[in-house]
């Protein structure tokens, strides 16, 4: 049986079922699922069918850190041995959500957190979450007479996670499958709770043609936007180096979300690639 | 039978009694007045005195959280809380009782803020008469003690299978010493087996959990959430059965108190009771023909004992430490409301009492009769009002 079927009702060219399906390659058939409310529970699970082929549950928006603690603690307890995931979206995992992930992270749970991160809330019709970039525009950060669309930067959810000194924090791509496979498999075998963020674009919110999902997973990775590395037990071990850095605009052109921008708000363009250019500096990426 | 009496205080009797009941996982968060419960739970984890995993916590809402993965998994739950715990896990109990989790947890009665109170009344568990749990209240500690395997028995029942409450109020029961008996082990063992669900999260047959419904099966899930629920009701006289053979202590949904001849019937739940009982005695000396019917069971709800119990009376008072603002109290409504339909039908009217901890003393029970008695109490009121300080 095939671990995430064909026939989930995702829209087409979404990049979350290509997240799941790599992590479920990484995390095998022991594998035990948690998802919190959102574009992969409502596209999975509609009552009779189910596109999972492993044991899958969903308990609410903002509590799968604290079900997956309670899995992984009956194991325990039971004697038995199953890898246990949450596959969460960004607004379950760094906004509403923070709180029990925070929890789980301290106590120390044996449990792969993956978020795959569309940057806003998709389930409920593009609401902008803490992961939305600055200068996209979602539908309630929305671009206006006033606005440019989200005026903060993305909340740094891997250094969250890192500072609570967990042994393993990555980001990946669903432009580079082999990556997220491999990090996964790491993953599993270290004990203790890891966090994974995945970038995966989301063509209905950012407003691009399903054809260029993996472009643009690879854009936000090759423009420095989106950051590709490791953090083993609080030290950056890996990144993924760019050979030759691409302007922000390369990636920002191509999306709806960020159309606005290059009317009225040029400027902000500019402070975006400052964005990229710092994280070029701080992970090291050029080279 | 082999039980030993011990003077226990009532939150280390509820605490050896989940030991006792084998639980797996443990999760809590600590509110008073429910800390005692916990601190003895997480000593005795500490001391190597149960196989439970304690899960520490970060909040009431991931407490329960953690429950739902555990009891999914296949492990016996418990877990404690009261008040503003309670209401934070508000969304969580529904997704308990939906998702046919047959969590136990203590609900210690407290009252909700604002103003801040930490004191008893029921205010709390009333609140969540809906969200699909039993709700189980204790008048003193043996039986807080006894109704906890009780509720695991009804709760994992194949055809219950729903999240049960076990009600006692805060600290009048939490922190107050009583003889209590503590049932053996190995009675408890034969009483209440291994939890062994038939469906859980296990790699071998995967299964998906807490799917979504649209609106040609939503209802379906609801109704049998309703079913079970009824059927709760004779499951619980069962194992009650049960229970007596094992342990001795007989229990049922209601108790009547010198009930058979009363023309006033006083209706409650809890440790009130209690005084009621004192109150009644020394009513009944004055030749006052009065009784009380004690619910234990307020989620299955027995309807049919009440009726019974009622019927005959002349008036039915209804005291209880809750009200639904702008109404009036939430067990009073839900009497009425099925004795609406009924062709013997006393007048009922209802009291609140003892908001926020304040005490209600035999004097009170008695003025309160007395008063009804003159037909001078109204169809819902507050009992000791300061009227001086409104
Ligand atoms: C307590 C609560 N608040 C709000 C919602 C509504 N809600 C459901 S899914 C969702 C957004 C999900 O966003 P994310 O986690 O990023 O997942 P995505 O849909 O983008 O995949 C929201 C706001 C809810 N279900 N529960
Ligand atoms: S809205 Fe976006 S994230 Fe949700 S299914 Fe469609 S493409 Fe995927
Ligand atoms: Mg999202």
């Amino acid at each position: 049986m095939s671990l995430f079927a064909q026939g989930h009702t995702a829209c087409g060219g979404c990049g979350m079922p290509i997240a799941v399906k790599l992590v479920l390659g990484g995390s095998g058939e022991n594998s035990i699922v948690v998802s919190p409310t959102g574009c992969l529970e409502v596209t999975s699970t509609r009552y009779p069918q189910s596109a999972w082929g492993v044991p899958w549950i969903h308990s609410l928006f903002e509590n799968a850190a604290a079900v997956a603690s309670g899995i992984e603690t009956a194991l325990k307890v039971k004697g038995k041995k199953a890898n246990v995931l949450v596959i969460g979206g960004d607004g379950a995992t760094v906004d509403i959500g923070i709180r029990a992930l925070s929890g789980m992270f301290e106590r120390g749970h044996n449990v792969t957190y993956v978020c795959y991160d569309n940057e806003a809330y998709m389930n409920t019709g593009v609401q902008r979450s803490g992961s939305t970039p600055y200068g996209a525009s979602a539908t309630t950060s929305p671009a206006g007479k006033l606005s440019f669309g989200e005026d903060k930067p993305k909340k740094d959810t891997p250094a969250i996670a890192a500072a609570h000194g967990i042994p393993y924090v990555a980001t990946a791509s669903v432009g580079y499958p082999k990556d997220i496979v491999k990090k996964v498999k790491k993953a599993q075998e270290i004990v203790g709770p890891k966090y994974i963020q995945i970038l995966a674009p989301c063509p209905t919110g950012w407003r691009f043609d399903g054809s260029k999902t993996i472009k643009l997973a690879k854009l936000a990775v090759e423009t420095a936007l989106f950051p590709v590395y490791e953090i083993e037990n609080g030290e950056i071990t890996k990144v993924k180096k760019i050979k030759e850095r691409k302007p922000v605009e390369e990636y920002l052109k191509l999306q709806g979300r960020f159309k606005h921008l290059f009317k009225e708000n040029k400027d902000q363009i500019e402070v975006i690639q400052k964005m990229a250019d710092a994280n070029a500096e701080k992970f090291g990426l050029d080279g | 039978m082999m039980n030993e009496m011990q003077i226990l205080e009532g939150s280390k009797a509820v605490a050896l009694t989940v030991r006792s009941c084998r639980v797996d996982v443990i999760s809590a968060y600590p509110i008073t007045p429910q800390t005692h419960i916990v601190e003895d739970l997480a000593q005795m984890v500490a001391d190597g005195e149960t196989d439970a995993e304690y899960i520490k916590v970060e909040s009431e809402f991931s407490a329960l959280s953690a429950l739902v993965g555990a009891s999914a998994a296949g492990a016996r739950t418990y877990s404690s809380t009261t008040s503003q715990g309670l209401a934070l896990m508000f969304e969580v109990l529904f997704n308990a009782s939906g998702m046919r989790l047959p969590i136990v947890m203590t609900t210690v009665n407290r009252s909700l803020s604002a103003p801040l109170s930490i004191w008893n009344d029921q205010q709390d568990s009333i609140s969540v008469r809906d969200a699909g749990w039993i709700q189980l209240y204790a008048e003193n500690n043996q039986e807080t003690s006894d109704l906890l395997p009780i509720a695991y028995k009804v709760a994992e029942d194949k055809d219950i299978l729903l999240p049960a409450m076990c009600c006692m109020d805060g600290f009048v029961l939490t922190h107050t010493f009583e003889p209590v008996e503590i049932p053996e082990q190995s009675l408890v063992d034969e009483f209440l087996p291994s939890y062994q669900p038939k469906y859980v999260l296990d790699p071998k047959n995967p299964l998906t959990f807490g799917a979504y419904a649209d609106p040609s099966i939503y209802m379906e899930f609801r109704y049998q959430q309703h079913d079970a629920m009824l059927k709760a009701y004779e499951k619980f006289e069962e194992v009650a059965k049960e229970f007596e053979k094992v342990f001795g202590r007989k229990y049922d949904l209601v108790e009547e108190y010198k009930i058979e001849d009363a023309e006033i019937v006083l209706i409650s739940m809890g440790s009130i009771v209690g005084t009621m009982k004192d109150a009644v005695d020394e009513l009944r000396k004055g030749g006052e023909k009065v009784g009380i019917l004690k619910i234990i069971s307020y989620r299955p709800f027995p309807a049919e004992k009440i009726y019974e119990a009622i019927k005959d009376a002349k008036v039915v008072v209804v005291l209880e430490k809750d009200v639904s603002v702008g109404m009036e109290g939430g067990l009073l409504s839900d009497i009425k409301s099925f004795m609406y339909n009924r062709e013997d039908r006393p007048p009922i009217v209802g009291f609140s009492v003892g908001l926020g901890g304040r005490d209600v003393t035999i004097g009170d029970i008695k003025g309160l009769v007395s008063k009804v008695k003159r037909a001078e109490a109204e169809e819902f009121e507050f009992l000791n009002l300061r009227r001086e300080v409104l």
